[in-house]
């Protein structure tokens, strides 16, 4: 394919989908350590909720107002299934249950309720993204990464999940040993005098971080599974908590270029005309990586020696 | 138009919706309770994202054997199909591989939506595929539910509950106490794939009047409102089934009086606000009675601490009990004790004293075991075992007897 | 607050030395839910001591040490170590917890765990160099376990896995102990081995405090114990508090009266 095709129509949803797949993995990590995956799972429910109230008090589609109201509602639904675990003596799982659906089924009901028919916003779109219509336009070829002006018309999304993805970076970098000992033993921690309350909290702060600027760009599927699966992939594969996140930032981006690539190209080679979801195909990949491991990983089984 | 909703005269096809989702509302909440009290709630949010891609293939294959796409029996068959694989996912990567169950569910779940979603698209190219109106599945709808539906969904979910109510009692012996339950003969592996074909049941049944998304909530909101009402298993899948039973008539019904309610979401938020109740009012595990006796608690370690320190005039590090014990007049705000406080230091240090000695004779253990430093030891001792305790112990001043 | 005479319940007195003491503990209670598993509990321990706390299970021995370092959230009581608020003084204490508390499946190894024991003097993104690799090593080297220094903790035995948590105490360089069930499950000869370090820790001046269940041993490791059964039953000297009276307080009717008198005539 030349330049003149893939740049403008392909190479902005690749990196993006490779930025949002590797800000999501990084902090799923220490999620899937600490048993908290499914923090993950109910952010990305809750982000639903979030749009739709920021919607209707803006009455605009704009992406900043969105952004906050998603992770307000993040923020709430954390608090929330903190409040009734605690208050109400029940398993996270259960509490999680009860918050992330009932906040949906607002979600769902606003929307219903309100008219968005004028504007572009559903429940397909913030579960499936569009990642495939962020494309850029002021693009020739190779060249125009070099031209200022061309670079100007870039998606938005595009520097946004970037931005998001080094400041995810940044923050697993500067606190990796206190993630890492409050993660491991965090009685010994908390004697050493490390916050933990307050670190786990920034941890699923910096997840929920994650979660609202990667949907924004590619819906709620891929944040879930990238929340999970490249992490869960990179822990049988390697017993190192170092090597693991490496691994789990490869497989992510891994994840990205391939589903794309095959979400666009696959039906044409198998003979069909129309590309078809690249944000489930994304997922999909991930889940095969993830697939591969748990059959081959060299650590995929647990226990002692 | 709601009371008539209420009491279903809104039509056939609405008051086959609202008993069919009365009934699948009372199945969930009882199968849901199994799930609850083992401790594996989201399980079923790994089950239902993964009925989608079932979906999917079964429209594809009926669609290729020359048939209608959306016949709705086909559609939950192979969603059945796809949510048990997806289960059977879950637990061979649990078992089989270091993953802990809440990353295998989010895999699980994750994966097999974005498959679901990559079949979808490919539906959409379909020539027959353009209005299949499979997405409706994904949040539910009743709008435009054929009779043939209706009727499927009423029975479905009456033969759901059926077998849940039959098989309740190794679901509830398992769960209460799986090794019990596994001493006593009790197949745990067979009974725990009953509970999880129950709430596969369930789900498939519920796609199309709450939707895949949301058919979790009514798995997991009742048990969890009913919980707070009862510590007894047996009563906790009862009202659970009732709340569940209730958030799905009601809120079918609420949904059917009005255009733009969409059932789904009507009925997890009616069952959710009957959980928001129950965790503030329910009148032992609620909040509002916690809190409360969290109070009394604390009030009370605080004065009996108090007062052990005055006895022994100790310092005492602690401004609250200071504060509790002026205000019950029992020292003066410099913690100095006032008369009727020592009286009452000597006597809560005359009761330590006895506890000591009780903890000391032999035949005495169990008794002793339920000291706590709060517990009065005149409830737990007849008064000739008080007498007892008190010839062995020198008899301080200032007592009143 | 103004220095004042404690006298003791059983009438005797002792000298007031909050402001020596590496642990001073007044008026303790923590409760799980409704019920105090530890009430009022005053507890001083003495520099340079070896200081068995023991107990009847569920007598609110590792729910006390807990309390006293933060872990858990007392309903009330006050804390000193080394005579200042525990926040000021944390660089000083080593805590080694109960070994079932953590996720042996955790992706690190033996050099790293110890390694953690570091990072108050890392900081946040300091680099690990070789001078502090050779420290961990040497702590290894003191519990027996150099050679296992990449290997990953999962495949530890349980008495391996006690002594790696020992040696992480021992890289904090601390000056109180408080070590919760160092012998549960454990094997004899890391039994012997944690002991020996623990002893020249003492000779170096450091108080070592630990939650113990075998009362066979006690007089053999610890030089002070603690009683503890909810509330304090008695605190000295294994002589002192280690008798045949203090042990019925504490343990009532489940130890037998010939064993009692076994155990303290041995000790």
């Amino acid at each position: 394919m030349s330049g003149a095709e893939f740049v403008p129509l392909s190479l902005p949803p690749i990196l993006i989908g490779v930025f949002a797949a590797i800000a999501c993995a990084l902090p799923g990590n220490f999620l899937v350590l600490r048993r908290q995956a499914l923090i993950g799972d109910a952010i990305s429910h809750v982000v639903l909720p979030g749009i739709v109230v920021a919607f209707l008090i803006t009455g605009t589609v704009s992406t900043w107002p969105m952004m906050i109201g998603a992770a307000l509602a993040a923020f709430v639904a954390v608090i929330l299934i903190e409040a009734i675990r605690r208050l109400g003596r029940i398993e996270p799982g259960a509490a999680m249950g009860v918050v992330f659906t009932a906040m949906f089924a607002g979600g769902v009901l606003l929307l219903e309720r309100s008219d968005t028919s004028s504007v572009h916003l559903d429940v397909e779109h913030a579960l499936m993204g569009n990642l495939e219509s962020l494309i850029w336009l002021d693009a020739f070829g190779w060249s125009s990464l070099f031209d200022l002006e061309a670079l100007a018309g870039l998606p938005d999304e595009l520097p946004r999940i970037f931005v998001t993805m080094l400041g995810v970076i940044a923050f697993i970098w500067l606190f990796w040993r206190p993630l890492k000992i409050s993660t491991f033993d965090e009685g010994f921690a908390q004697v050493m005098g490390m916050p933990t309350n307050a670190l786990g909290l920034a941890l699923v702060a910096v997840s929920a971080l994650a979660a609202v600027a990667a949907f924004d760009a590619v819906g709620s599927i891929i944040v879930i599974a990238m929340f999970i699966c490249p992490p869960a992939a990179a822990r049988l594969v390697t017993d190192r908590l170092g090597r693991q996140v490496g691994w789990s930032a490869l497989f992510a981006a891994l994840s990205a270029v391939l589903g794309y690539v095959l979400a666009g190209y696959g039906p044409i080679w198998l003979g069909g005309q129309d590309s078809v979801s690249a944000a489930g195909m994304i997922a999909t990949v991930s889940g095969l990586i993830l697939a591969i491991a748990a059959l081959f990983g060299p650590c995929r089984r647990g226990g002692r020696a | 138009m709601i009371w008539q909703a209420l009491t279903l005269q809104l039509g056939y096809n609405a008051t086959l919706v609202t008993i069919g989702a009365m009934l699948i509302g009372i199945a969930a909440g009882v199968t849901g309770t199994f799930l609850f009290l083992r401790k594996r709630a989201l399980v079923s949010d790994a089950i239902s994202h993964a009925t989608l891609p079932g979906v999917g293939l079964a429209f594809i294959v009926m669609v290729a054997l020359g048939g209608d796409g959306r016949n709705l029996a086909g559609l939950l068959i192979g969603s059945a199909l796809t949510a048990a694989a997806g289960l059977a996912c879950v637990q061979w990567l649990t078992l089989r591989t270091r993953l802990a169950e809440d990353s295998a569910i989010g895999a699980v779940l994750s994966v097999f939506f974005g498959f679901g979603v990559v079949l979808l698209t490919v539906i959409q190219t379909m020539e027959s595929g353009r209005q299949a109106g499979l997405d409706g599945l994904l949040l539910g709808s009743t709008a435009g539910m054929l009779l043939s539906d209706a009727i499927l969904i009423a029975v479905g979910g009456a033969v759901t509950l059926a077998l849940t109510l039959l098989w309740r009692r190794p679901m509830i012996l398992v769960a209460f106490d799986p090794d019990f339950a596994a001493a006593s003969g009790l197949n745990i592996r067979l009974v725990d794939f009953a509970t999880m074909a129950l709430v596969m049941a369930v789900t498939v049944i519920g796609l199309k009047i709450v939707g895949l998304i949301l058919i979790v909530a009514l798995l997991i909101i009742p048990p969890v409102t009913a919980r707070f009402w009862t510590d007894d298993t047996a009563h906790v899948w009862q009202l659970s089934g009732v709340v569940g039973g209730l958030s799905g008539f009601v809120g079918a019904a609420i949904s059917a009086s009005a255009p733009d309610l969409p059932t789904g979401p009507i009925i997890v938020l009616t069952s959710f606000a009957l959980f928001t109740l129950s965790l503030f009012l329910a009148p032992n595990r609620g909040v509002m009675a916690a809190i409360l006796r969290h109070v009394q608690f604390q009030r009370r370690v605080h004065l009996r601490q108090g007062l052990l320190a005055l006895a022994q005039s100790q310092p005492i590090f602690e401004r609250y009990t200071v504060k509790l014990l002026e205000r019950e007049g029992l020292a003066r705000a410099d913690g100095v004790a006032t008369d009727s406080g020592r009286a009452r230091a000597a006597k809560a240090l005359r009761d330590e004293k006895r506890w000591e000695v009780l903890r000391a004779l032999p035949d005495q253990e169990a008794t002793a075991a339920l000291y706590d430093g709060l517990r009065e030891i005149e409830t737990v001792v007849t008064r000739d075992q008080l007498a007892e305790i008190d010839a062995l112990i020198p008899q301080p001043a200032g007592v009143p007897s | 607050m103004a220095p004042v005479t404690l006298v003791a319940e059983n009438g005797q007195t002792e000298p007031e030395n909050l402001d020596h003491s590496p642990l001073a503990i007044r008026g303790m209670t923590v409760s799980y839910g409704q019920k105090p598993v530890v009430f009022s509990v005053d507890a001083t321990i003495q520099e340079g001591s070896m200081t068995a706390i023991i107990g009847p299970n569920g007598a609110g021995k590792s729910t006390l040490l807990k309390a006293a370092l933060g872990i858990l959230r007392p309903l009330s009581g006050h804390v000193s170590v080394f005579g200042r608020p525990l926040a000021t003084q944390r660089h000083r204490i080593a805590y080694v917890p109960q070994r079932a508390s953590v996720d042996w499946d955790f992706p690190t190894t033996v050099l790293d765990v110890v390694l953690m024991g570091l990072s108050r003097e890392l900081g946040l993104v300091g680099w690990i160099k070789g001078h502090h690799k050779s420290r961990a090593i040497e702590c290894l080297t003191r519990v027996g376990m150099e050679d296992f220094a990449d290997r990953q903790i999962g495949q530890l035995s349980g008495g391996q896995q006690q002594r790696v948590f020992l040696a992480r105490a021992l890289a904090q360089g601390a000056d109180l102990y408080l070590l919760d069930e160092p012998f549960a499950g454990v094997d004899a000869a890391t039994e012997k081995a944690i002991i020996a370090v623990l002893k020249t820790l003492k000779e170096q001046g450091k108080t070592v405090v630990a939650v113990h269940h075998d009362l066979a041993t006690v007089a053999d490791y610890f030089d002070r114990v603690f009683l503890l059964n909810t509330r304090k039953i008695a605190e000295g000297t294994v002589a002192e508090a280690f008798t045949a009276k203090t042990l019925n307080a504490a343990y009532g009717g489940r130890l037998a009266t010939a064993q009692i008198d076994q155990l303290t005539l041995t000790g």
